[in-house]
């Protein structure tokens, strides 16, 4: 048995979404397992992004449920219980379940823990990269500045957390090798670096699990090799799991435990990535599909 | 013609610099000959008839393609020079023995002003020139918080300014409240009509916000001026209570101020009242910006200026803290408001036009979005400015004595509002201070600094 | 039933000149996303320099005819006033495109600052009237009580609104300028790529919206026969609220959203209360824009994450 299958971190059942008359998603269900790295690959347009807008409460999806489980697994059996009712949390003791297609985008973050990373990158580029850190802690700031007030009065409880988030902060530098560019602005950071930064940034919010959107692109192969370290280590170290699309097939099969692939809108195939690159329906819609583009081509240029 | 030995690395290329020149004369004919050329007057019967000006016509059009053609020839054919980023941002090393200078300065320039002009000749200077120039300083800070840090266009914000006045106006004349009493009171009620109107609207963007609000602005001056029973209507409210110093009227009665202290009574004690009033409110303004800056609701002003989605994703609930930055706008459009109406003893709906807004954005565009020296300098630069006009006395003797420069002040206000925005964009001070840093302080240059979506 | 068609006829009077207005306002933001800020004002100006050319041609001129009169004020407005705008494009605009968002909103208002001013002290502060033209009424509805009438300058607004909006669209829909206009709405970068000219056609756009608020400006003075140095803003602000309730970008949307507006001003103050109208129409804009921020034919706005 898989880890997505026996301690399932996110459960995406029945996921619809359609825009108009189109259908973006259709009827996708799937989960991610604690503590893997988890790829939603598929070809140019098979809904990848739509899936992840609607994890993280940027769209609303037409129909399905997506739930979080916080704590423990024993939680899961009261999925029903928390359906029927109309809130957006089920908490029994100390563990809980969020249904995420009832919560808006910023409370899916601040409450859920789910982060995430843009396809086209969204530093605050005006901002030095320390402050993009901290911007990413303001939650618990805020609390900590009791809402601006202990804050304008110059506390010392207020000085205490900012040092703390501060110090947060200088880890994740150290951990992504930017710690000498701290007080530069993120927008004259070099591409690669920025991809890092704003995994960083997603990483301060202490989330549960990080979705990340394409981060190998545009990437050098260096880069690409530094980011499959980094991700596993967020994933040992912190123990947070990873829900990635990407791509490059070499950073999919590389570090990924698990992956989802997707075709207009449809799931064609879930499993571990060897079962994935074996499976001939990703073959034939993945991959085939462009050779026999080569063929036609091939063909048209020799007659 | 002398630009042969004029150092002109471009060669001048004459066909263009013709044909530039007479397109230059016909539109220039074309828009100024109704304007200028021609004039309509009313004549004894009451009707309307035209009479011409052509010499002004020929001048006026001769200055323009002679200002063109001298520009063509010895500006614009230089090779253009790399331009620096070039800021009036200090340092922050200057900054931390600047800042305490000039507000030293400040709490200075009454005495000063007095000692060497004396009581009679220093009311205009502390009055127009200190006052005036505070209330505005002090709005552009309010409204820094709102465009520069937040990045929400708000072309309504005199309506938190006139909230603030008829606050104090009315409930000082009705229930004989102090203004003490009253200044907190109307800055909580313009922050409170600050998350009302915020609230529908805040989730626009760009410029239909700036539009909304200017609507907004409007539908409050409009209700003032028609809801007669309440605010007066067009007539306003005369007779407001002026400010005392704990209790102790600035009057020529035996209590007041000049009494007590056995003093003469003179008028300029209030006046002098009145600027340090205002003087230590616009400090807390300034105070409470920077503060605001280094805490996490600034950092989340400036980072939803930035890039809003992220904002979300991050777990920013973007409403409220948007809300919060309209709300604390509003709240010092409402102090100065309150102020204004102590200052005046009357007020009218006049006061609280578009025109004051604009004024106020004017003063925070040029001054830089964010920076607080940017809209002091702006502020004395624009104010300033418009009270010099007043005694450009000189000025009728050069065009005759029915020359009254003080109508042509909004002309050059509004040339000035697009010859700056021509000359610098993004603001006299366009750097970015940041909030926080390990190592050393660095400023941002404003070319990687975004202005806002909404 | 007799006020309400009165009303209705003098309702679409106004909003003819509305709508004049907004199409200005539409297309400028569409094609380079600004709010042009002192389009209000440089209606007004094309409304002093139809009350000037009027002025040459009766006293100067001594031309009787006031259709041939009103012929030559219409031609001279939309020339001049194309050529004002043209070159406050070239002057206040042009500059600033691509740079800072807000600098050209803060050029266009001080440009709407300095036209008004421009105009008060070049002319005078005081009202312009003019001798009232046209004024005789035909009745539609015989009626002791309430006669129903539409006056000869009503029905000039409204055949020659007509005329140059229909000779405006095709302007818009068949000819290369059109397709221009169009291509840079959708990609400006793109269009230039292809060839297109696009500072051209953005000077272009201006000198039609100036166009077609003189022919606004031209029915203002005969409607109203008054024409004063603030008469842009408010009926500006109105003709945006007109461009945005009728979808922002959109041609015939601003001609609705003119005509709707013209009308519920019209019957605000015949049924309600005159004090209120200009509330009325900027509550007007703040409801649409909260509930409805495309606009009756705008295209709806999808976030992009």
């Amino acid at each position: 048995m898989n880890r997505w299958q026996t301690q399932p971190l996110l459960e995406v059942e029945h996921l619809t979404m359609r825009f108009g008359g189109l259908v973006a998603i259709n009827d996708l269900s799937f989960t991610v397992g604690e503590g893997d790295i988890t790829a939603l690959i598929g070809p140019n347009g098979a809904g990848k992004t739509t899936v992840f807008n609607c994890i993280t409460g940027f769209y609303k999806p037409t129909e399905g449920r997506i739930a979080l489980r916080h704590g423990d697994q024993s939680i899961w059996s009261e999925l029903p219980a928390a359906t029927a009712a109309s809130g957006r949390r089920w908490a029994k003791g100390e563990n809980s379940l969020w249904l995420l297609e009832r919560m808006p985008d910023f409370e899916v973050s601040a409450h859920a823990h789910v982060a995430r990373t843009f396809q086209n990158i969204r530093l605050f580029q005006g901002m030095t990269v320390l402050e993009n850190l901290l911007v990413a802690q303001h939650n618990p700031l805020m609390m900590a500045s009791g809402f601006s007030i202990f804050g304008i009065l110059g506390l010392a409880t207020y000085r205490g957390h900012e040092k703390a988030s501060i110090d947060k902060a200088k880890y994740w530098l150290e951990k992504i090798g930017l710690t000498d560019r701290a007080d530069d602005p993120a927008g004259d950071l070099p591409y690669g670096a920025q991809r890092r930064l704003e995994i960083a940034r997603a990483m301060c919010t202490d989330p549960v699990l990080l979705c990340l959107d394409e981060p190998a692109a545009g990437l050098n192969p260096r880069e690409s090799l530094e980011l499959n370290t980094l991700l596993r280590s967020i994933r040992s170290d912190e123990g947070t799991s990873v829900l990635l699309i990407e791509h490059d097939m070499s950073v999919v099969m590389e570090i990924s435990d698990h992956v989802v692939v997707l075709d207009y809108g449809t799931k064609i195939s879930d499993g571990t990535p060897t079962e994935v690159k074996n499976d001939q329906r990703v073959i034939a819609a993945y991959l085939g599909v462009a050779d026999d583009e080569v063929d036609e081509a091939e063909a048209e240029v020799a007659s | 013609m002398t630009d042969a030995s004029a150092p002109a690395p471009t060669p001048i290329d004459w066909p263009r610099v013709l044909k530039d020149t007479i397109v230059t004369t016909l539109v220039a004919l074309a828009i100024l000959t109704p304007f200028i050329g021609l004039v309509t007057v009313q004549n004894m019967e009451h009707k309307l008839v035209l009479a011409t000006r052509w010499p002004l016509l020929f001048w006026m059009v001769a200055i323009i393609v002679g200002g063109r053609l001298a520009l063509t020839l010895f500006v614009w054919n230089r090779p253009k020079k790399e331009k620096k980023a070039s800021s009036l941002a200090l340092p922050p090393a200057v900054e931390k023995i600047a800042a305490p200078f000039f507000i030293g300065l400040l709490f200075a320039y009454p005495m000063l002003i007095l000692s060497g002009l004396g009581a009679g000749g220093s009311i205009k200077w502390i009055d127009n020139f200190g006052i005036q120039i505070l209330i505005y300083i002090m709005l552009g800070w309010g409204l820094n918080v709102v465009v520069g840090l937040a990045g929400l266009l708000d072309l309504g914000y005199v309506a938190f300014y006139a909230v603030g006045a008829y606050s104090y106006a009315l409930l000082a004349k009705t229930f004989g409240f102090s203004f003490w009493v009253l200044l907190p009171m109307a800055g909580l009620l313009a922050a409170t009509w600050g998350v009302i109107l915020g609230f529908p609207v805040l989730r626009l963007r760009g410029d239909y916000l700036a539009i909304v609000t200017l609507a907004f602005g409007e539908i409050i001056r409009l209700i003032l001026i028609n809801w007669v029973d309440f605010s007066g209507g067009y007539a306003g409210i005369s007779g407001i209570p002026r400010p005392t110093l704990f209790g102790i009227p600035f009057n020529a009665s035996d209590t007041g101020f000049a009494a007590t202290f056995g003093l003469e009574f003179s008028p300029i004690h209030r006046t002098i009242f009145l600027y340090y009033v205002i003087l230590v409110l616009a400090l807390l303004t300034a105070f409470v910006t920077r503060r605001l800056r280094r805490l996490p609701i600034g950092r989340a002003w400036e980072a939803l200026r930035e890039d809003e989605i992220a904002c979300r994703s991050l777990g920013i609930n973007t409403t409220n803290t948007k809300l919060t930055a309209f709300a604390t706008g509003a709240m010092f459009g409402g102090f100065a408001g309150s102020f204004f109406a102590a200052r005046q003893g009357f007020i009218s709906p006049e006061s609280f036009t578009f025109m004051e807004s604009a004024q106020i954005l004017a003063i925070v565009v040029l001054g830089g979005m964010g920076s607080l020296w940017g809209v002091v300098i702006a502020a004395a630069f624009l104010v300033g400015g418009f009270e010099l006009m007043r005694d450009m006395d000189f000025l009728k003797l050069i065009f005759g004595s029915d020359f009254d420069p003080t109508q042509y002040r909004m002309l050059l206000f509004g040339a000035a509002m697009v010859g700056i925005m021509l000359w610098k964009p993004r603001g006299l001070v366009s750097t970015r201070e940041p909030t926080a840093f390990l190592k050393e302080r660095k400023s941002v240059s404003g070319s990687h600094v975004s202005e806002g979506h909404g | 039933m007799e006020v309400f068609l009165q009303q209705l006829i003098n309702g679409i009077t106004l909003g003819s000149i509305y709508g004049l207005i907004a199409i200005g306002y539409t297309m400028v933001f569409g094609i380079i996303g600004m709010v042009n800020f002192a389009h209000g004002d440089v209606f007004m100006v094309s409304a002093f320099i139809a009350v000037i050319t009027f002025l040459a041609v009766t006293l100067w001129a001594g031309i009787g005819s006031i259709a041939l009169a009103l012929l030559i004020c219409l031609i001279s407005a939309m020339v001049l006033t194309s050529v004002w705008n043209w070159a406050i494009e070239r002057v206040a605009y042009r500059p600033l495109r691509g740079s800072f968002r807000l600098a050209p909103l803060i050029s266009a208002i001080g440009m709407s600052i300095f036209l008004s001013n421009f105009v008060q002290v070049a002319q005078g502060p005081r009202n312009k009237p003019v001798t009232p033209m046209l004024s005789d009424v035909v009745t539609l509805v015989h009626s002791d009580v309430y006669p129903v009438t539409i006056s000869y300058k009503q029905i000039m607004i409204w055949v020659v609104t007509a005329a140059l909006l229909a000779g405006f669209w095709w302007l818009v829909q068949k000819t290369p300028l059109g397709r221009a206009q169009r291509a840079c709405e959708q990609d400006r970068k793109m269009a230039s790529l292809l060839g297109i000219d696009v500072d051209k056609t953005i000077s272009l756009t201006f000198v039609m919206g100036a166009a077609l608020a003189a022919v606004a400006g031209v029915m203002y003075m005969v409607y109203y026969g008054v024409v004063s140095f603030s008469d842009g803003f408010t009926p500006g602000v109105k003709a945006f609220t007109a461009a945005v309730l009728g979808g922002i970008g959109s041609l015939p949307g601003a001609v609705i959203g003119g005509l709707l507006i013209g009308l519920i001003e019209v019957f605000w103050s015949a049924y309600f209360t005159i004090d209120y109208k200009d509330v009325a129409a900027f509550s007007i804009l703040v409801v649409v824009l909260i509930f409805m921020p495309q606009g009756i034919l705008g295209k709806p706005e999808v976030e992009k994450v």
